[in-house]
């Protein structure tokens, strides 16, 4: 569905990303993992157009991401972006409406279609019971869901979701994956907690310097020899004996030269 | 905000506004009463056959007074949305119209024709052109100044908006210092302070069209101005053309502003203050701020203009003394609540 073709991006002779080729599935969770400054950010612009790749190909759908209108883009894609200040208050409500907008032409108003669904997302993201609420007046965690409730009201195939979790206490984390993976639609998030990534994806696509890594089932993907290399940690992988998914531990030589002094 | 508070506070503004054009209309160094301005008005406008309004009268009303107030009134509204458009265009609560140069371009151009004649071959137009003309070429160097590789970068606007107006008022003072000319000294400082003294029917024309025309295209983005504020990146991905849209906002705009200080000077303050009231009582939903916008601002208008005609009778003030002489402690009043956060709130 989507495919990256020898993709490159630079900034000032700067190469952020380099030749990058890849193809992602529809349907499927992806999870983009790699330490800071790998480009997981960048690779995700570039889905999104909000950046413009220096060369190679974009498309989705068999059709270049920069040729397809604004409009039609929005309504197949939803971002959740790390930008999250708004300037001045609207209430969650008209927050929610506002991913309506790509349906919207000039002179159409918001009817009852729009209502209900801006209504059913924000069920979905679990913030219906703070429809009048100013959204000022929540906390990290709310606003996080109620961006998602307004990217959801977008109603697109695809949700991008850039570092969903972060700012989220463990019970919202996990509640915001439990719910964007119970979505019957491609997901795309670039993710830090790597045991989140283990849980929830069906795919990793694992970034190290502007260059993809290795891109394959979490299970395939994340090895000792793998975390070592691209995050320089020791790690070992096991399993939550609760839930069955993969689990990594890790640890770095100083932790285990101080072991026994306590 | 639901629908029917909206509308109430539409009505409420509406018999406001009502009720000072009427009080504007009988102030001044002739005594009217409001039967005798509804009567004249009624006359005038074919409704009613006969008046007993003298002719004098009728004249202090219908071709001086009237023309005032409903200048003051688009001046008013005019203004208010523009600064409501920018605010939401950069992002940033500080902006008012003139940030991206407006009244310091319009500046140069008064001043040129007040102190030098320039223009005279347009006659009593020269003014208004050239103030309008200075107006539109200030807007498109800072445009320029803020392009850089085919993107306008918003922090660049407002950073080369102040720029450009330093220099252009660095002109502006260079020739009011090597003018000889007192009194043309006097009415360029008049000029720039702003002032509805010049109001005709015949001068009335171009701004209402103006603001007919800018007021509905911006009342028609409401959604995309709304978005704006989410930021640049949250705004593209629910598709809006963000490069596209920016030049709109900025062209519609700045002829609205260039149009409307072309005729009344630069009168501060109402642009930036109004937009933040119309927040502080009805939230930032641009569907609801603008018009709201539109009605403070022309109240506001008329009320200072007002104040600028019996302050110092039988002189006059120039309106832009008394908007910032009142606005500011008013800005400053709600600046220290704490409800209100000026769009900072994280």
């Amino acid at each position: 569905m989507f495919q990256l073709q020898h993709v490159e991006y630079s900034v000032d002779d700067k190469e952020i990303l380099k030749n990058i080729s890849l193809e992602i599935i529809e349907g499927n969770f992806i999870g983009i993992i790699g330490p800071n400054g790998s480009g997981k950010s960048t690779m995700l612009k570039i889905l999104y157009r909000h950046l413009k790749q220096s060369s190679g190909k974009v498309t989705l759908h068999e059709q270049e991401v920069w040729d397809i209108s604004p409009k039609k883009l929005a309504r197949q894609m939803a971002v959740v972006s790390q930008e999250s200040t708004v300037l001045f208050d609207f209430t969650v409500r008209d927050l929610v409406m506002m991913g309506r907008t790509p349906y919207k032409g000039w002179l159409s108003s918001d009817n009852s279609e729009d209502m209900s669904i801006a209504d059913r997302s924000m069920k979905l993201a679990n913030v219906a019971h703070l429809a009048n609420r100013a959204l000022s007046n929540l906390s990290g965690g709310e606003k996080k869901r109620v961006m998602l409730a307004r990217a959801l009201a977008q109603q697109a195939s695809i949700l991008i979701l850039d570092e969903p979790t972060n700012h989220l206490d463990i019970e919202h984390q996990l509640h915001l994956m439990d719910l964007v993976k119970e979505l019957p639609i491609t997901i795309i998030a670039a993710l830090h907690d790597l045991n989140l990534a283990a849980a929830y994806c069906d795919e990793l696509i694992v970034m190290k310097d502007g260059m993809l890594h290795i891109q394959g089932s979490p299970e395939s993907v994340l090895t000792t020899e793998m975390l070592k290399e691209v995050f320089n940690i020791l790690a070992g992988v096991s399993k939550n004996p609760f839930t069955e998914k993969m689990h990594l531990f890790f640890y770095t030589n100083t932790a285990m030269d101080t072991r026994g002094e306590y | 905000m639901n629908k029917k508070k909206f509308w109430l506070w539409i009505l409420i503004l509406i018999i406001v506004l009502a009720i000072s054009i009427i009080g504007a209309i009988m102030v001044g160094s002739v005594g009217i009463t409001p039967q005798l301005i509804i009567e004249v008005l009624l006359f005038k406008t074919g409704i009613l056959n006969e008046t007993n309004a003298s002719n004098a009268q009728q004249i202090i009303i219908w071709e001086i007074r009237v023309p005032r107030v409903l200048l003051a009134l688009l001046v008013g509204a005019s203004l208010a949305i523009s600064g409501a458009a920018i605010q939401a265009l950069v992002k940033n609560s500080i902006a008012d119209p003139y940030i991206l140069g407006v009244s310091s371009g319009a500046s140069v151009g008064a001043t040129s024709v007040i102190l030098f004649g320039a223009f005279s071959f347009f006659g009593v137009f020269a003014l208004s052109l050239a103030a309008f003309l200075g107006a539109i070429i200030a807007v498109w160097i800072v445009f320029m100044l803020a392009r850089v590789s085919g993107k306008t970068s918003m922090i660049r606007l407002l950073l080369s908006g102040i720029a450009v107006s330093m220099v252009l008022g660095a002109m502006t003072n260079f020739m009011l210092m090597i003018s000889k000319e007192q009194g043309g000294v006097q009415a360029v400082m008049f000029w720039m302070l702003g002032s509805l003294g010049g109001a005709k029917w015949s001068n009335l024309g171009i701004p209402f069209f103006t603001f007919c025309i800018v007021f509905p295209l911006l009342l028609l983005s409401y959604r995309q101005l709304n978005a704006l504020l989410l930021g640049e990146e949250t705004a593209s991905t629910l598709g809006i053309n963000i490069e596209r849209f920016r030049l709109f906002i900025i062209i519609i705009v700045s002829l609205l502003t260039g149009v409307v200080v072309a005729v009344s000077g630069s009168i501060g303050f109402v642009g930036l203050i109004v937009p933040h009231i119309v927040r502080m009582i009805v939230g930032s939903n641009y569907k609801v701020v603008l018009p709201l916008s539109a009605l403070i601002g022309a109240i506001i208008i008329i009320w200072a203009d007002i104040g600028a005609r019996i302050a110092i009778a039988p002189e006059e003030m120039p309106i832009g003394i008394i908007t910032a002489l009142f606005g500011s402690p008013f800005f400053i009043w709600m600046l220290r609540r704490e409800r209100y956060a000026f769009g900072e709130g994280e």
